[in-house]
């Protein structure tokens, strides 16, 4: 019942003492207590979130405040020269908000835009869908022509507006390894901390330089603070701007590059596998980085680079595959140069010091002059002179057991071997560089057990076959020291960042342990290669021109098929200017076809033309033969 | 008009005149703010009327306008008129309840706008002060002393009647506040026992959305049990009082869920979660409750500033001007300010029940309490709702929330109240 009356004669005159009338009154208090306590209770509530609770606060925040971030325009690549080879160029979309659309004439449009009806239509759903109020992409990337036809029209179709952003394009066709390219960030980087700054959508740079010199490139992003209402439409700046930033742009690249010697070097390996690294010795600095099979740079920029970057992943001949960074080789007969130094260096040969050329230690590929010095060694790459030498530097004698002996004349060796920057990574501006390898002691006592090897199971280390591996860009960072005499710049490949000079670790020299005048003993050796009579180098000659080359050929036995040739060099060898190193797989023997290929390279870079055209139709031919083998 | 205008006038309660028009006017600006928008200036200048018309605010300044005509008449009119016609105004209230629900365009699912030209009005909101009145007069016409249950039939007939049409036209809210009714009926001599239950079956509401039924009812045994076995020294004797609490309780466990899924329609059930879990219904109820706590949350201590509420002015709160007002002075004014929009609502409660209580006649002294009952009401489900702690329910915050019937409303409420307490004097007991 909903007014049950207490009856006040029979209750309460035994509990209360007052009458009825007054107890009644009496409940204005009760009244009054609910009052206050649901006021005190409010009053509680709010203060606790109002003022303890900070987190309303940040949400308050999170709703009215955009953060725009503006992306400034990444820094330009340059060559050597000067020359523009990585730009940015806008890209149009044609952006739709669909509230703000009047009257629209959609056939005349769609003529305009070259574009069926139809597709018209689903996209223009599909942004209705996004936002009815908000911006959004009806038609990304515009060509030329479209975007002309539009342009002009635009103001017949209120609602419709061109956004122009930026995206990488190029003036070369090479030099795609070295450069890499920028895509947007992988939902993985983002997780990364250091990629903090980074948001879903935003471009960076994947691999090579793009990705080496990211934080130089990018510049600083601006960010502006925008009030937004709950549907999301601009209300202003936050504080009139107090805490917005300007974007800076990014910094430019100026590389070493000589985009004429790396286009004729991509030239020249065209159709073939391989690479070719050419430095600067006196400066580190890499003029040229061939990796064949090759790709156009714009391949991996602009509207389908997804499918595109998936046919070169997908490509048998592994077009990304950067060989120069990334293939380690055996580094063949080149290697007997690097032996014959530590020996030297060790004492325990002289240039004078003459080995017969003995072919039951070794065979010789050819027969030949007896060696009695390094040079004829050198210009003859005897095999079993070298493997004299270097059993002279392992078998010290420094212990009774022969085995033990070997351990520690390889630890010794290997040591002075590693000061060549080799078994380790250089440190070049690019990502993902390979470390090759030379064999320790312990490597060997892992294949056969201690003890269980001596000198004549590491023989072939004396000839650069076996368990060793360098990469090309090591192999021309060792003419890079022979041209030196003794000491080299981490290869590189910018030498200015914006106004300023490269890195400071580029400037600094790594000294080998091989002393100044060991060089000068092998220098003849390697003229000889290439202009003694009978060296195995003589195609790579530059006699007519008055400059002298000092190189050394090598054959690459390979377990997977025909002989990889190489050729290292510097030129010219009274004043080096360029080391090169050049390696062609399955090309056979080392002076056919890497020699007049490296020999061509120094002609471009020192005459800055090619008189010696025959040897490009030597090689193209060459070519041919090796690809028919395969 | 027996005495002059001079006296009638010192005999009105100004300290209650007071606190309206300090709530009226800060309830103005509160109204302005939540319709000011940074992109159109506010002001006259070059703005046709109609223009003007478009804006909340300027609506209210013609509301409180016709207000003060409208507390000007209601003084100024006998204040016996009231006791007299309270029948009838009950009846012409209950008339035009019914009428609308018949004639009325369904305005967001509710039947419950009477349209005459370019004026809407609720007559709901003008139920409230007929039947204060009607049930006063009915009970200063019965004697408390003696139960008399078909008097009590009737009472409750004449409580039940407009909200049960107010119900039929989808506006629950409103019609919950007729249960106000029953702090006035408490202070005349209603038993506490159904404050109690009503209060413990709020409780178990909650209690049964939070556990499950039969873990809640084990709970409960277990405690009644305890306090059984402590107190059993004087409780043994009245185990059968015992054991019917207990079945009591039970019963309302059940009778709470029952309530809950079968009697409560789904929209309303939703309210019910929303206020514990605001994340039942993100974009929903629970997007209006989110958003009205991060309002006022946000505002601090000393508020962000008059028009300077990002949630206020970007919209983020909906029904901003109207039902959650109250964000708006929690945003922009701060803690400071909700502490002196609580601080007049409690001045006004307790001047009214100071006011009623110095009646001489039951009828004031009943009609006072239903007043103050009915601000109480309001005021604590509207901003117990703006800050989580009541469901949502669509009832304004008397004085501050934007709109004319509403202010109306409280006005003729308030005013009445005021008229009959200036006479006070010359009415004897009766």
């Amino acid at each position: 019942m909903l007014c049950t009356f207490v009856d006040p004669d029979t209750r309460l005159g035994a509990f209360y003492p007052v009458s009825f009338v007054q107890y009644l009154e009496g409940r204005k208090y009760v009244v009054q207590t609910i009052f206050v306590v649901v006021a005190l209770l409010f009053a509680a509530r709010l203060f606790y979130i109002q003022v303890l609770d900070g987190s309303y606060k940040l949400a308050a925040d999170r709703n009215s405040l955009q953060r725009i971030v503006q992306v400034p325009y990444r820094g330009l690549i340059f060559d050597r020269n000067g020359k523009l080879i990585v730009q940015n160029t806008p890209v149009y979309d044609l952006m739709v908000v669909p509230r703000e659309i009047k009257q629209l004439d959609t056939v005349r449009l769609c003529e305009l835009l070259q574009m069926p009806v139809e597709e018209f239509r689903l996209a223009l759903t599909a942004a209705k869908t996004y936002s009815r109020v908000k911006a959004s992409p009806l038609i990304q990337n515009l060509s030329t022509p479209e975007l002309a036809a539009i342009q002009d029209n635009l103001i017949d179709f209120p609602g419709f507006s061109i956004r122009a952003h930026m995206a990488r394009s190029y003036k070369t066709e090479n030099l795609a390894h070295a450069l890499g390219y920028v895509g947007a960030i992988t939902p993985k980087l983002l997780e990364s901390p250091k990629y903090a700054k980074y948001i879903a959508g935003d471009n960076l740079g994947i691999t090579g330089l793009e990705s080496f010199y990211e934080k130089t490139l990018m510049g600083r992003r601006g960010v502006q603070y925008r009030m937004v209402n709950v549907r999301g439409i601009e209300k202003g700046a936050f504080r009139d701007g107090e805490y917005d930033t300007l974007s800076v742009a990014g910094l430019d690249l100026h590389t070493s590059i000589d985009s004429e010697l790396q286009q004729y070097g991509e030239m020249l390996m065209a159709q073939k596998r391989g690479s070719i690294v050419a430095l600067d010795p006196k400066t580190g600095e890499i003029l040229a980085f061939v990796s064949a099979p090759n790709f156009e740079p714009a391949r991996l920029s602009g509207k389908g680079m997804g499918n595109r970057y998936m046919d070169l992943l997908n490509n048998p001949e592994r077009p990304l595959f950067n060989r120069p960074l990334m293939a380690t080789y055996p580094p063949g007969s080149v290697f007997k140069l690097v032996n014959e130094l530590v020996a030297l260096q060790m004492g325990v040969v002289t240039p004078y010091t003459s080995f017969p050329c003995n072919q039951r230690l070794v065979k010789c590929t050819h027969r030949h002059e007896p060696p009695t010095n390094v040079g004829i060694a050198i210009k003859q790459s005897c095999n079993p002179y070298f493997y004299q030498v270097m059993r002279t530097a392992i078998m010290r004698g420094r212990s009774s057991n022969p085995k033990e002996d070997a351990r520690l004349g390889l630890a010794e060796w290997r040591r002075q071997v590693m000061s060549f920057g080799l078994g380790q990574q250089l440190g070049v501006d690019l990502g993902s560089e390979r470390k090759g390898s030379i064999p320790s002691p312990e490597l060997y006592d892992k294949m056969y057990g201690r003890h269980g090897w001596n000198f004549r199971t590491i023989y072939s280390l004396s000839i650069g076959q076996g368990e060793i591996g360098i990469t090309g860009l090591q192999m021309a960072n060792i003419m890079a020291i022979i041209a030196n005499r003794g000491y080299y710049y981490t290869p590189h490949f910018v030498r200015g960042i914006g106004q300023g000079g490269p890195l400071p670790e580029y400037r600094e020299r790594h000294y080998t342990n091989i002393d100044p005048q060991h060089f000068d003993a092998i220098i003849p050796g390697m003229q000889a290669v290439v202009e003694g009579r009978g060296g195995t180098g003589n195609l790579a000659s530059l006699a007519q021109f008055g400059i002298s080359v000092a190189g050394k050929t090598g054959t690459v036995q390979n377990a997977h098929g025909p002989d990889h040739a190489t050729f290292a060099a510097f030129a010219p060898a009274e004043d080096p200017q360029i080391a090169i190193a050049v390696f062609i797989e399955n090309a056979g023997f080392g002076g056919t076809s890497a020699a007049p290929m490296a020999s061509l390279m120094i002609e471009k870079y020192l005459r800055r033309k090619v008189e010696r055209t025959q040897w490009e139709t030597w090689l193209e031919g060459d070519a041919s033969k090796f690809i028919r083998k395969r | 008009m027996s005495s002059s205008p001079a006296r009638y006038s010192r005999s009105l309660d100004w300290v209650t005149i007071g606190i309206y028009a300090l709530m009226v006017g800060l309830g103005w600006l509160n109204v302005y703010a939540a319709s000011y928008s940074p992109d159109a200036p506010l002001g006259f200048a070059g703005q046709s009327f109609q223009e003007l018309m478009a804006n909340n605010w300027f609506k209210q300044i013609i509301w409180i306008g016709t207000a003060v005509v409208l507390m000007v008449i209601l003084v100024v009119v006998d204040y016996k008129a009231y006791d007299t016609f309270a029948y009838v105004f009950y009846a012409v209230v209950v008339l035009l309840l019914l009428v609308t629900l018949f004639i009325a365009r369904p305005i967001a699912g509710s039947r419950s706008w009477l349209e005459l030209g370019p004026v809407r009005l609720q007559p709901a909101e003008f139920a409230k002060f007929a039947t204060a009145l009607a049930v006063s007069r009915f009970m200063a016409g019965i004697n408390l002393r003696h139960q008399n249950w078909r008097d009590q039939a009737v009472l409750a007939g004449m409580t039940l009647l407009p909200p049960l049409l107010i119900i039929a036209s989808n506006e629950t809210g409103q019609a919950l506040v007729f249960g106000a009714f029953l702090l006035a009926y408490f202070r005349e001599g209603m038993s506490p026992l159904i404050l109690i239950v009503l209060a413990a079956a709020g409780v178990i509401l909650i209690l049964a959305l939070l556990i499950p039924k039969l873990w809640l009812i084990g709970g409960i045994t277990l405690i009644l049990g305890g306090v059984f076995l402590v107190n059993s020294r004087v409780m043994r004797h009245h185990l059968p009082l015992a054991l019917s609490v207990w079945a009591v309780v039970v019963g309302m466990v059940f009778g709470v869920d029952f309530f809950f899924n079968q009697v409560l329609q789904p929209h309303q059930r939703k309210r019910i979660e929303v206020l514990i879990n605001p994340s039942a219904d993100p974009l929903g109820v629970g997007w209006n409750v989110t958003q009205s706590k991060i309002a006022i949350g946000s505002g601090g201590l000393m508020g962000k500033g008059f028009l300077e509420g990002t949630q206020t002015k970007f919209d983020f709160v909906p029904e901003q001007s109207t039902d959650f007002i109250f964000c708006t002075v929690g945003e922009e004014w701060g803690w400071m300010g909700s502490i002196v929009v609580i601080i007049l609502f409690m001045a006004l409660l307790m001047r009214l029940v100071y006011v009623a209580e110095r009646q001489k006649s039951v009828f004031g002294r009943t009609y006072g309490y239903c007043v103050a009952s009915i601000f109480f009401f309001h005021f604590a489900v509207n901003v117990g709702m703006t800050i989580g702690l009541a469901p949502v329910v669509g009832i304004p915050l008397p004085l501050f929330s934007y709109g004319g019937s509403s202010l109306w409303s409280f006005t003729i409420l308030l005013f009445i109240m005021l008229a009959i307490d200036a006479y006070r004097k010359q009415d004897l007991v009766r």
